[in-house]
C-alpha cells in the first residue's frame, strides 16, 4: 500500500550554517520499523533532488521511535548569507512528510 | 557553612532566544513555585550584532532585553529566592551587570550577589593565543586561520556550566554570562545544588539534555508542533517549559499549571530532535551525551519523565565561534493579484533580470521565490492551475555594496512599468545587509579560563 508520511510520522527541522536537520518521529512508536526500513537517507536525497547540493546522512533513534537526517547544502550558504525565505530550514519537516512510500506492511 | 542538598530543583525556561516572549519570565517567577530561571539570549548572529553594538558604544553589547524583564522580575525572584542565570551579557557582561545594578537601585533592592562570568571573549587575544600554539583551522572546511584572520569582528569560545556554578558557590544570585552554551545554563544548578562531580558523566549529560529540550522555550511546550498543531490549548498563554531535576540526574519536563500550552512524549521528542547533527555524540564543554540512551514516560498530565541517560568523557577542546564580514544582501518583495497572478509575477521576475543585466551589475547569487505558491518546498509541490495572489520576493547577493544598493532601487519601478495588478511596495526600497560568515574553531581548554567576579549590593 501507499502511504504520506504525514500519516504516521511527524517532523521538526532546523540548521546548523548550510546544513538543514529533519527530525522524523513516528506518531505510534510500533511505525518506526516502517520508517527505518523505507525512509532511507538514499530516498531522501531523491526526494529533495536539487534542494539539497550535498550528500543526506541518517541517524537512528529507536529509544525516541525517531530518525534524524542531516542534509548538507539545503540552505543556500545558511544564516545571514542564504536568499530563501526558509533560511533556517524551518519548513523542511513539512517538506519531508509530503513523501510517499510504498510499502508491503499495512497500517 | 555546609549547604544542605536538595532532594529536587525546579528549573524555569524564561527565554529560548533574543526576542522572545517578554511576559513569559514574569509568568514563570509568578505562576507557580521554582527555584531557578534560565534565559538563553544568544545565537552566533547575535554575537556578531552585539559586538557590534559595542563598538559604537561601549556601554552596549549585552541582550537589553533583559532589563525589560528583570525590571519586572527582579523584585519578585528577590522576594521568593529564586535565582536567575542567563547568557544576556553577550559581548559586555560588566556592562549589562551595571544595568542590572541599576534596576536594583531605583527599585530599593539589596542584600543580594551578582555574579558575572567574562573571558570567552577573545577578539582582542586572538595574536596571544596563536603564541600559544592555538591554530584556529576551520573545523569544517579545514582551512588555515590566516585567511580570514584580519577580517575577524566576533571570536567567542563557549563556556559550559562549571563557571556558572563557582559564580553560584560564590553566593551569586543573579548570574551573568557571556558566550555561556545554552545548555550550560540549565545544568549549572544541577551540579550546584546536587554535588554533582566533574566525571558524573552520565548526570551531566541527563542535565544537558534537560538543558537541550529547555533552551528554545515554548518549543517545548507546544509551540511549532507538528504532530496536532490544533490539539495544543491556549497557545496565547503558552507555558514555558519547566524541569523538574533530581539528585539521580533524572528529570520530568512539565509546566505551569493554569498555562497554555502542552507537554507531552511528542511534544518533547520533537525538541530533542531540533538542530541535531549525530544524536549518540552531543559535544558540550561538560560531557558527550548520548541521546540514543534516553528514555522517556508519560508522568501524567503536562508531565515527561526522562531516564536512562548516558554520558561519555568531555574532550579537551573548547568550541570557539569568530564572525567576519562576507558582503552584503536584499530582498525586495512585490504582490501581483487575480487575473493570472503567477504568470505576472513570473513576467515580472524576467523583466528584472533582464535590467539587472543590462546595468552590469555582479551579484554571487540572485534568487526568486513566488510566496504562496512554492516558496519554500520548491519542486516538491504541484503547482495548482489557478492562484488569487502570489508575492515574488526577489533577494540578491554580491560583494560589492553598490551592486546591491543599486538593485534595491529597481524593485519600485516595476510597479509602473510591469505587469498590472501589482501592489504591497510600501516599505520602501530594500537596503544591503551585512552578510556575516562564521568561522568555527577549537582550542585547548587548559590554555584558557573563564573569570568569575562578584558584585554585593
Amino acid at each position: 500500500m501507499k502511504i504520506r508520511l504525514i500519516d504516521i510520522a511527524h517532523a521538526r527541522s532546523g540548521d546548523k550554517g548550510d546544513t538543514a536537520n529533519i527530525g522524523l518521529i513516528a506518531r505510534d512508536e510500533k511505525h518506526y520499523p516502517i520508517l527505518k526500513k523505507y525512509v532511507t537517507a538514499d530516498k531522501v536525497k531523491l526526494f529533495f533532488g536539487e534542494m539539497v547540493e550535498g550528500d543526506v546522512e541518517r541517524f537512528e533513534l529507536p529509544n525516541l521511535g525517531a530518525l534524524n537526517f542531516l542534509l548538507y547544502g539545503a540552505l543556500g550558504g545558511g544564516g545571514t548569507k542564504s536568499l530563501m525565505t526558509d533560511a533556517q530550514g524551518k519548513t523542511f519537516a513539512a517538506a519531508l512528510l509530503r513523501m510517499e512510500i510504498e510499502i508491503e506492511e499495512t497500517v | 557553612m555546609v549547604k544542605s542538598m536538595k532532594d529536587k530543583i525546579r528549573i524555569a525556561s524564561g527565554q529560548g532566544f533574543f526576542g522572545d516572549l517578554l511576559n513569559a519570565p514574569y509568568d514563570q517567577v509568578t505562576k507557580g513555585p521554582v527555584d531557578y530561571v534560565v534565559m538563553d539570549f544568544l545565537s552566533e548572529v547575535t554575537m556578531s550584532i552585539l559586538q557590534k553594538q559595542k563598538q559604537r558604544n561601549p556601554r552596549f553589547g549585552y541582550a537589553r532585553d533583559i532589563v525589560t524583564i528583570l525590571k519586572e522580575i527582579l523584585p519578585i525572584c528577590i522576594e521568593k529566592n529564586i535565582k536567575v542565570i542567563t547568557n544576556a551579557g553577550g559581548v559586555n557582561p560588566h556592562a549589562c551587570a551595571e544595568a542590572i545594578s541599576e534596576i536594583a537601585k531605583k527599585q530599593g533592592l539589596n542584600g543580594f550577589r551578582i555574579g558575572v562570568v567574562i573571558g570567552d571573549d577573545i577578539l582582542h587575544n586572538i595574536d596571544y593565543f596563536i603564541k600559544r600554539g592555538v591554530d584556529f583551522k576551520n573545523t569544517e572546511t579545514g582551512e588555515e586561520f590566516s585567511g580570514v584572520k584580519d577580517k575577524i569582528t566576533s571570536a567567542n569560545i563557549y563556556f559550559g556550566a562549571f563557571s556558572i556554578v563557582d559564580a553560584l558557590s560564590k553566593g551569586a544570585q543573579i548570574v551573568i554570562t557571556g558566550r555561556t552554551t545554552d545548555t550550560g545554563l540549565t545544568l549549572a544548578p544541577m551540579i550546584y545544588e546536587f554535588g554533582w562531580k566533574e566525571d558524573d558523566w552520565d548526570k551531566l549529560a541527563s542535565g544537558i539534555i534537560a538543558g537541550h529540550i529547555m533552551e528554545c522555550g515554548g518549543q517545548a511546550t507546544g509551540g511549532n508542533f507538528s504532530a496536532d498543531w490544533k490539539s495544543v490549548p491556549n497557545l496565547a498563554e503558552i507555558g514555558f517549559p519547566i524541569t523538574e531535576a533530581y539528585p539521580d540526574g533524572t528529570v520530568v519536563i512539565t509546566k505551569h499549571e493554569n498555562t497554555g500550552g502542552l507537554v507531552s512524549l511528542h511534544t518533547i521528542k520533537e525538541q530533542l530532535l531540533y538542530e541535531m547533527g549525530d544524536p549518540a555524540t552531543y559535544i558540550t564543554p561538560e560531557v558527550i551525551a548520548d541521546f540514543t540512551t534516553i528514555r522517556l514516560e508519560d508522568d501524567g498530565p503536562n508531565r515527561v519523565g526522562m531516564t536512562g541517560v548516558k554520558g561519555r568523557p568531555r574532550t579537551d577542546t573548547y568550541k570557539v565561534s569568530m564572525s567576519y564580514s562576507d558582503g552584503y544582501t536584499a530582498a525586495g518583495s512585490l504582490t501581483y493579484t487575480w487575473p493570472d497572478a503567477l504568470e505576472k509575477a513570473q513576467a515580472a521576475d524576467k523583466i528584472l533580470r533582464k535590467r539587472l543585466e543590462n546595468l552590469g551589475l555582479h551579484f554571487e547569487e540572485i534568487r526568486s521565490e513566488f510566496v504562496g505558491v512554492n516558496a519554500c518546498h520548491g519542486h516538491l509541490v504541484t503547482i495548482p492551475d489557478h492562484v488569487n495572489e502570489v508575492v515574488l520576493r526577489f533577494g540578491v547577493r554580491s560583494k560589492e555594496f553598490k551592486s546591491v544598493e543599486r538593485f534595491g532601487k529597481e524593485i519600485a519601478p516595476l510597479i509602473l512599468t510591469g505587469p498590472p495588478s501589482v501592489t504591497g511596495f510600501a516599505n520602501g526600497r530594500p537596503r544591503p545587509s551585512e552578510v556575516i560568515a562564521f568561522w568555527p574553531a577549537l582550542m585547548p581548554k587548559d590554555v584558557v579560563k573563564p573569570t568569575i567576579t562578584i558584585e554585593q549590593l
